[in-house]
């Protein structure tokens, strides 16, 4: 399943998400299935949640049912019961692995406001020039200290006309630990470049996947995709009423 | 009135530098948003404690339901800023606002706030100055909303009486609707008179408390002379509000789930309201009389209604005594088995030391867990339970907790007070002795020794309307003396081990809540200096400061010739005018002071739901009756949706 956090709803953390999650399935009356045990769960597995106040188009998760349902009508409802902003996209079955083995990196759309994207640009250079960018983080337990270079990938300023507005920054970020953040990307702009917008910074995950030769970014639903997509090629369109 | 801006766009931006911003978010499952110009009448609900407390209190739901029911009213929710977003929205000129549109409160008509603790004060003047509504009930104009005070710290509202503009004693159901239709007339009439007209017609129902209408005056000692109105069109005194058959008032029937996190992760339906066992230190038992009973239908029908509107994995039978209702058995039976199979799972919170509640959690639990069960035998000796009129015999807990854990059940909780009138050192033992017993009893019944019991204690505060209001309270030095000894008892035995395990508080917390609980009109400028010296969120003992508490006693109440013991530890005698004397829950005072009289005797009262009635005086005073069944009818199977 890909889903979105969008809005407001930005805010939440994943153990809201989790929670309203659990509580969608519910009320959807989803068949899911529980694992064994003194106290059971539903089978749910998430994957690398995007930070509390971070948008995103492309965080995903995985469910395991009791018995087959339709995809299309699991995202139905489940989407109906949870509350606008956070938004089920996709739902397919799961046609090899997990996902886990196809998601290693994120690409993130950072917006600066009150910085020129010329600027941004000459400090991206500087950025992608330097070895290594320690930035600190608050934590509950004080300060830490992440490289928050190691990880980019790539940083690219869009052209956009010089409005003096805000800039818009792409950056793909591998996924290591510790987690390099958006938040940690701006921090290590201010440092190398003293680049610093005049308003928080607005972040939004706009993809996640496996990093390929070329620095791109693979879709993890792609199987699923093609396995759907043979399945409906493969079945007459009869019997495929029939199974919902 | 033109709907005022949405807060939001400027709240925003300062959210990522917040705390768990989602509090501020809004946007719960079945939160109401109405439009502001479709209506006349605009309230805004306060719960004054942080988001996640706040959220799941059933008295604000109720409410916000009731009121946005009605097509010619809306009710927003407020809860109490944390201090990192409250010194953003200061730099930023942001004012209180509500979480459903996020409006500013002082927009309002009514800025209507429940108190379940008097701990909430400070944080009510905090809201009210982030609102830019002034502190000072005298100092508001006809632009500023009403500020009214509900919950239960409103039965004596004296303390807080500079700062609220009114105060509604008991069920608000009725109540809110009725000043609805008040405001409601007033605004069509043009507002005549301004707000003091419209406190006034408030104030004439004889329902609602307006404390500028009324004056104390104090004797040279300190104590009250007298409190009278000043006005002959208004009550002497004010009554509390009884809302009877409470099939009529399914309510909460969507509550609402957060995303944010709360402190209750369930829903509740309340399964009856009222208590008559007669504890005398329990103020909730007394002031909600009569007993007032939902139907075992009506219960399952706000159980089967509640789970599909929320989602939640587990329901909460609430009351002061869930055991005690008259067909608790079968409601029991029957959720168990509409709920078999569905990992959906039922608690009794507030059982009484009952065999039959073990009989009862084992059926809700049936297919389920069985971790922890609670009991509240309150008082450590039988004689001090005698004269709390809690009436539990040590035999009737070992027996109870013996079939807990003959029953799988692996933890029991106990809960007792400290500080409870005519207790010594000798009773608080008692509670080590008993802890120990539990143990002995449960290591033989269950057949192994991987069992806890966890004693939990709070110290004891004397209440407005209770036997014990004219009680002297404990010394803070007291009760954590008692609670020494008792630790280092229960310690003293190395063969149970982690088996037992204390849990307490000290005592200084519960001191002010006794100063603030029976204070009178001269608490309000200690509540005042100690909020101007940075008080808030007094609840959490990470805010909490007594030495803040006691410095503003020391700079006020010098001048009126009273401290801080006299309020909490000075005893009261019969004839002494106490604070809330005016404010009437129904309760004889006469009575209440020969039921004190008969606690110091060690003498017990039965409950007046098995026994004859014995002139608490409620039922003749506020025109109600006992309403409890058995109504013969059962729970059926649901039919699939």
């Amino acid at each position: 399943m890909r889903y979105a956090k969008r809005g407001r709803l930005r805010f939440t953390s994943h153990r809201d998400f989790a929670r309203a999650f659990e509580r969608a399935l519910r009320r959807a009356e989803i068949p899911m299935g529980y694992s064994a045990g003194f106290s059971p769960h539903p089978k749910i597995s998430y994957h690398g949640a995007a930070p509390t106040g971070v948008a995103s188009e492309a965080e995903y998760l995985e469910i395991g049912l009791a018995r087959l349902m339709d995809a299309e009508a699991v995202r139905v409802a489940l989407d109906a019961c949870l509350p606008a902003g956070l938004d089920i996209e996709e739902c397919l079955p799961v046609a090899e692995g997990t996902l886990a083995e196809r998601i290693d990196a994120s690409r993130w759309q950072i917006t600066l406001p009150g910085l020129d994207p010329s600027t941004v640009d000459a400090a991206g250079k500087i950025f992608l020039a330097t070895a290594a960018i320690p930035v600190e983080r608050p934590t509950k337990s004080g300060r830490r200290t992440v490289d928050a270079r190691a990880a980019v990938v790539s940083l690219t300023v869009a052209d956009s006309e010089p409005t003096g507005s805000c800039a818009i920054l792409t950056v793909v970020v591998r996924q290591v630990t510790p987690a390099v953040r958006p938040d940690d990307v701006i921090a290590a702009l201010a440092t190398v470049a003293a680049c610093v917008p005049t308003a928080p910074a607005r972040a939004i995950r706009l993809a996640q996947g496996r990093l390929d030769d070329s620095g791109q970014l693979t879709d993890p639903l792609a199987p699923e995709r093609a396995a759907a997509l043979a399945a409906r090629e493969s079945v007459p369109d009869t019997l495929d009423g029939a199974q919902r | 009135m033109t709907a005022p801006d949405s807060l939001f766009p400027r709240l925003e931006p300062l959210l990522p530098r917040v705390a768990k911003p989602i509090q501020y978010v809004g946007g719960e499952l079945n939160a109401t948003v109405k439009d502001w110009d479709a209506v006349d009448v605009r309230w805004a609900l306060m719960y004054p404690d942080a988001y996640e407390v706040g959220l799941p209190n059933q008295g604000v739901m109720i409410l916000y339901e009731v009121i946005n029911e009605r097509p010619d009213a809306l009710a927003e929710r407020t809860y109490a800023v944390w201090p990192d977003l409250a010194a953003l929205m200061r730099e930023h000129g942001i004012g209180q606002f509500t979480v459903d549109a996020h409006r500013p409160v002082a927009a309002f008509d009514v800025l209507g706030v429940s108190f379940a603790t008097e701990l909430g004060y400070t944080n009510l003047l905090e809201a009210l100055d982030l609102a830019g509504i002034p502190l000072h009930s005298r100092d508001r104009t006809d632009a500023h909303p009403i500020v009214l005070a509900g919950g239960h710290a409103a039965f004596n509202p004296e303390p807080i009486s500079d700062f609220i503009d009114a105060a509604v004693l008991g069920d608000g159901e009725q109540a809110v609707l009725e000043i609805t239709d008040l405001i409601k007339t007033w605004k069509s009439q043009g507002r005549p008179g301004g707000r003091i007209e419209l406190l006034l017609r408030l104030a004439r129902t004889g329902g609602v408390y307006v404390p500028r209408f009324y004056d104390v005056d104090f004797l040279p000692d300190g104590r009250i002379h007298r409190v009278v109105p000043h006005r002959a069109d208004v009550p002497f005194r004010v009554h509390k509000r009884t809302v009877m058959d409470l099939d009529e008032w399914p309510y909460p029937k969507q509550p609402l789930v957060p995303l944010a996190e709360s402190v209750h992760e369930r829903m509740s339906v309340e399964i009856f309201r009222g208590c008559t066992r007669g504890c005398r230190f329990c103020q909730a038992g007394m002031i909600t009389r009569p007993v007032r009973e939902r139907s075992i239908t009506g219960i399952g029908e706000m159980v089967d209604r509640g789970l599909r509107a929320t989602g939640f994995e587990e329901v909460g039978l609430l009351s002061l005594s869930s055991a005690d209702h008259s067909e608790i058995a079968d409601i029991a039976h029957g959720l168990a088995d509409r709920y078999e199979g569905t990992n959906t799972s039922l608690s009794l919170p507030s059982t009484r030391v009952d065999a039959f509640n073990v009989t009862l959690a084992n059926e809700l639990s049936r297919n389920g867990r069985r971790s922890g069960l609670t009991f509240a035998p309150e008082g450590g000796s039988e004689r001090l339970r005698a004269v709390i009129n809690k009436m539990v015999s040590k035999e009737d807990l070992i027996r109870t907790v013996s079939t807990a854990y003959a029953h799988g059940w692996r933890q029991v909780k106990l809960y007792f007070m400290c500080g409870l009138p005519t207790e010594t050192d000798a009773d608080v033992l008692e509670i080590a002795d008993m802890a120990k017993d539990v143990i002995r009893a449960g290591r033989a019944a269950a057949g192994h020794r991987d069992i806890r019991c966890t004693v939990s204690i709070g110290g004891f505060v004397p209440k407005p309307h209770t036997p014990f209001q004219w009680a002297g309270q404990a010394a803070a030095d007291t009760i954590d003396h008692r609670l020494r000894l008792l630790r280092s008892a229960i310690s003293a035995d190395r063969s149970f081990g982690r088996a037992i395990g204390v849990r307490y508080h000290d005592g200084k917390p519960g001191i002010i809540e006794g100063l603030l609980s029976r204070g009178d009109r001269r608490v309000g400028a200690v509540i005042e200096a100690v909020w101007r010296a940075g008080g808030r969120f007094d609840g959490w003992s990470e805010h909490f400061s007594y030495d803040r508490w006691v410095g503003a006693c020391s700079d006020v109440l010098p001048a009126y010739g009273v401290d801080l013991a006299w309020f909490t530890v000075r005893e009261r005698t019969e004839h002494e005018v106490l604070p809330w004397d005016h404010l009437d829950s129904g309760l004889d005072k006469e009575w209440l002071w020969s039921d004190w009289q008969d606690a110091l005797d060690e003498t017990e009262v039965d409950d007046c739901r098995w026994t004859p009635c014995y002139d608490c005086g409620v039922c003749p005073g506020m025109g109600t009756d006992i309403q409890i069944g058995p109504t013969g009818r059962t729970l059926l199977p649901l039919t699939p949706a």
